[in-house]
């Protein structure tokens, strides 16, 4: 049982969740992950590790409510408990010396990305930040995003905030006029398909492209092969040998056909539990 | 010829050629549920089967018994009808008998040496281990044994499978403080997620894990060890006298065929875990989904392929094929599964490899091809080594591909630990009594031994607590002479 320390809703469905973890906070390094089950019949999912405390013992996860586990984790509030959380897990980010890094975020891609612009900034590199939403309701800590970032650069796909498109677009500019190649690698984290678009954008630059995978999960320990990937031809597991890998090798499109094999079931499972609480 | 042998002689006119048969459910009715197969013995059947033993002088079936459990003696007292007695003698050997006498390959272990074997059928003695445990427990009748007092020592065990459920039973009574680590959220290892319900109810693990609870064995779930605590924080930081690892084979194998990586293509591992562990066969009750095939390739012959192909059959499939590539004689399942699943009506493909699989439109498997197979020279397992028949391919239409083929060491744990020797496989090396390289570190159990039995696993956790007890109580002693002499 882990006990529930706070938890809000950031925006609409994007809520942010600090756990008493002390054994977690210990260890978590930026890139890291657990794997929550909100009660004993539950579903294990991994979610980043956006932010710890070592000195409270607390760390902070950020989920965006898409299905049964993640509207059951909604619901719970400070002081209730987690039935499991299992962790740190996963290889940590890479923090090294690139000169300049771009990190490039889509929804609720900025969570996992704060702590590792955090800890690149604090390495000596210049970070550039690309932080996307749908609409400008939908953005979240962005003052956060911002104070570890030496550019900030906020896109909506409605332009009612910061610069309309994709985030992709800002990207290109940025590496387009970076005549001098002062960008030694970037990092892209959100949903699959913004994942992939914007390991396109660099793929021409030939600048090295970090993303994280969102594998459909169980164990996370390798022992099942569910989260299995393909990276440059070889089947490797998400949990044990990413969750970051180079996007410039990831076969994307199988990502997010196995992202999709529980679409029936986890409509049904979703229903049902929205008609047992009552609805929203 | 003294009285004994003549005696001896008389009864083994009595002999019954044949086992009493165990009552179990219709294979049409039990193919479409999760309840055990097996009902069990009844009292009086127990005991018509204990009158079969003779009674060796030399009883061939204690070595045949990975932990010499006391055969006769425990069978004398069920044909006395002293069923307690004899669970508890079975005890003095075993923590785990109603798991033990239920999944146990008897047939290659005590049972293949029973003196009545040579002509006859050997005495059932799974059979009756299991019944004498069942009585002790159905009727509230465990009794927990005499701990010695706190010796002030602690003992962390990892993994909670057969291995670590041993070594913790051993150690607790003889006055440590054991605490287990765990990477799920509940205890049992294989026993919980891999083994399905119908051959091994997991409220019998869970009472049994329960009975080590209650010695006073602490179970801290949901940590990995070499991750959320390594194993060199344990003995430094965290204070224990030794750490045993049991912590499974765990790294599942795939074909490394095209088409693998879609949809509904599952490891045996993630498709049993998401059953039994997770309770995906209760969806939506439970919220863990699992693909439900109409028609259901299960690729490999061992135990865990005879699980895979049975539990796919209770979560309604149509047709489920065993798709194995030597013939059924190589089989490596036990007999009795392979027995159970024909009874059930799974089809077995014999002579046949998987090349390649085939997906629609949204990536979940549709077809797999596959090519028959001869049998060639015998290879170095002394098994026949099957070759592909040139040019004879054939396709089964499918939605559902478990692949069952085995598995390695997961380097999880190990990677995370300098000074501990590996074999080339990735298996800690431990010696006869689980000794690894590392200091103050046993290990035991199927990441030692590689994909083994449950007993297996329980005899290597017996001989890594009996050492390490010998090895903290010799350290103790020296301590205290070298204390003497110094002073
Ligand atoms: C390493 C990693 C880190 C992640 N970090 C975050 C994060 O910080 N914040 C966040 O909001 N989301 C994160 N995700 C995604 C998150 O795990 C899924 O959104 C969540 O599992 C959805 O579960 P659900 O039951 O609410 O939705 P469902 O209705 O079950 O599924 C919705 C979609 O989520 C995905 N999904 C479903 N079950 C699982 C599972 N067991 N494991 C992984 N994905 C699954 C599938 O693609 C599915 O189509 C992360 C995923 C991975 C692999
Ligand atoms: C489907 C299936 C059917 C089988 N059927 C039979 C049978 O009928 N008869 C038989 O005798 N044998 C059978 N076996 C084999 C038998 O189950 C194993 O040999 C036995 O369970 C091995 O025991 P163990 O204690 O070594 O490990 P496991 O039972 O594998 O337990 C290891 C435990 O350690 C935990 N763990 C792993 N890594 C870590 C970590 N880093 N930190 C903390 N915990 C960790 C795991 O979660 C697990 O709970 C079967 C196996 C399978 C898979
Ligand atoms: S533990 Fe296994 S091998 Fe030993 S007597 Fe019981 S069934 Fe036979
Ligand atoms: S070998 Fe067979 S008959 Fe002899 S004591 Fe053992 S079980 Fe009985
Ligand atoms: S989640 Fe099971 S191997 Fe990665």
């Amino acid at each position: 049982m882990t006990r529930i320390i706070e938890k809000r809703e950031l925006v609409k469905d994007i809520h942010e969740m600090v756990l008493a973890a002390p054994l977690i906070a210990a260890k978590a390094q930026p890139g890291h992950f657990v794997l929550v089950m909100p009660e004993e019949k539950g579903e294990r999912i991994p979610l980043t590790i956006a932010d710890y405390d070592r000195d409270n013992g607390t760390i902070t996860l950020i989920f965006m409510v898409v299905g049964t586990t993640t509207m059951k984790l909604s619901r719970l509030n400070a002081s209730e408990n987690l039935y499991a959380l299992v962790g740190p897990l996963g290889h940590p980010s890479e923090i090294e010396d690139h000169g300049t890094v771009a990190m490039v975020a889509g929804g609720i891609g900025t969570a996992p990305i704060y702590p590792i612009a955090r800890s690149l900034r604090e390495r000596g590199n210049r970070v550039i930040s690309i932080q996307g939403a749908r609409r400008e309701d939908l953005l979240f800590w962005t003052e956060q995003l911002a104070s570890v970032s030496d550019e900030h650069i906020i896109t909506t796909d409605d332009g009612s905030f910061g610069r309309k498109g994709l985030v992709s677009e800002p990207l290109k500019e940025i590496l387009e006029n970076d005549k001098e190649k002062r960008i030694g690698c970037v990092y892209a984290i959100g949903p699959a398909i913004m994942m992939k678009f914007c390991s396109l954008t660099t793929k021409p630059f030939g600048v090295k492209t970090i993303t994280s995978l969102n594998s459909v999960m169980v164990d996370g320990t390798g022992m099942c092969g569910g989260c299995r990937v393909n990276v440059g031809g070889k089947t490797l597991f998400t949990c044990v040998d990413g969750p970051e890998f180079d996007g410039h090798l990831v076969d994307w499109d199988l990502l997010m056909d196995r992202q999709k094999i529980y679409l029936k079931e986890e409509k049904c499972s979703l229903d049902r539990y929205m008609e047992e609480v009552g609805g929203k | 010829m003294s009285g004994n042998e003549k005696k001896a002689k008389k009864e083994k006119k009595k002999i019954i050629p044949k086992k009493n048969p165990m009552p179990e459910q219709d294979p049409k009715v039990r193919r479409h549920n999760f309840e055990e197969v097996p009902y069990g013995y009844t009292p009086e059947l127990a005991q018509k089967e204990a009158e079969r033993c003779i009674m060796c002088k030399k009883p061939l079936c204690i070595d045949g018994c990975p932990v010499n459990i006391d055969i006769p003696g425990f069978i004398k007292m069920i044909a006395e009808g002293d069923y307690v007695g004899a669970a508890r003698k079975i005890k003095e050997e075993n923590c785990l008998p109603a798991i033990c006498g239920r999944v146990c390959p008897q047939e290659t272990q005590c049972e293949i040496v029973c003196t009545l074997a040579k002509k006859f059928e050997p005495v059932a003695i799974g059979r009756l281990e299991r019944f004498a445990a069942d009585y002790e427990r159905d009727n509230n009748l465990i009794e927990l044994p005499k701990k010695l007092p706190p010796n002030g020592r602690k003992i962390a065990v990892v993994g909670s499978g057969p291995a670590g459920l041993t070594v913790a039973g051993d150690l607790i009574v003889l006055g440590y403080e054991v605490t287990i680590y765990e990477a799920f959220h509940k205890p049992g290892g294989v026993l919980m997620y891999g083994i399905p319900e119908f051959r091994l109810p997991k409220k019998i693990v869970e009472e049994e894990v329960d009975y080590l609870k209650k010695l006073g064995v602490t179970l801290e779930f949901n940590q990995v060890i070499g991750k959320s605590i390594t194993v060199d924080e344990l003995l430094k930081d965290m204070g224990y006298n030794a750490v045993f690892i049991g912590v499974g084979a765990g790294l599942p194998s795939f074909l490394g065929i095209p088409g693998e990586e879609l949809g509904g293509v599952y490891s045996a591992n993630e498709y049993l875990t998401r059953s039994n562990l997770m309770k995906a066969f209760l969806f939506p009750e439970y919220d863990t989904p699992i693909v439900r095939g109409r028609t259901v390739c299960v690729v490999g012959g061992g135990n865990v392929a005879m699980d895979a192909a049975r539990t796919a059959l209770r979560l309604g499939a149509e047709n489920v094929y065993i798709v194995y590539r030597r013939s059924r004689t190589e089989l490596p399942a036990r007999e009795e599964e392979i027995h159970h699943a024909e009874e059930e009506g799974i089809i077995f493909k014999l002579l046949t490899n998987p090349v390649e699989m085939y997906g629609d439109e949204r990536g979940m498997v549709k077809r797999i091809k596959c090519q028959e197979m001869e049998l060639g020279e015998p290879d170095e397992s002394g098994r026949r080594r099957p070759v592909p028949k040139e040019g004879c391919y054939f396709t089964i239409d499918t939605d559902l591909v478990i692949i069952a083929i085995g598995g390695q060491a997961n380097p999880l744990l190990t990677k995370s630990m300098q000074g501990l020797e590996l074999n080339k496989w990735g298996n800690i090396v431990a010696d006869e009594n689980g000794r690894t390289s590392a200091e103050r570190v046993w290990a035991g159990g199927d990441i030692v031994t590689g994909s083994a039995t449950v007993i297996e696993a329980m005899g290597a956790g017996k001989k890594a607590a009996a050492d390490i007890h010998k090895y903290l109580s010799d350290k103790e002693k020296q301590e205290s002479v070298s204390w003497k002499v110094s002073n």
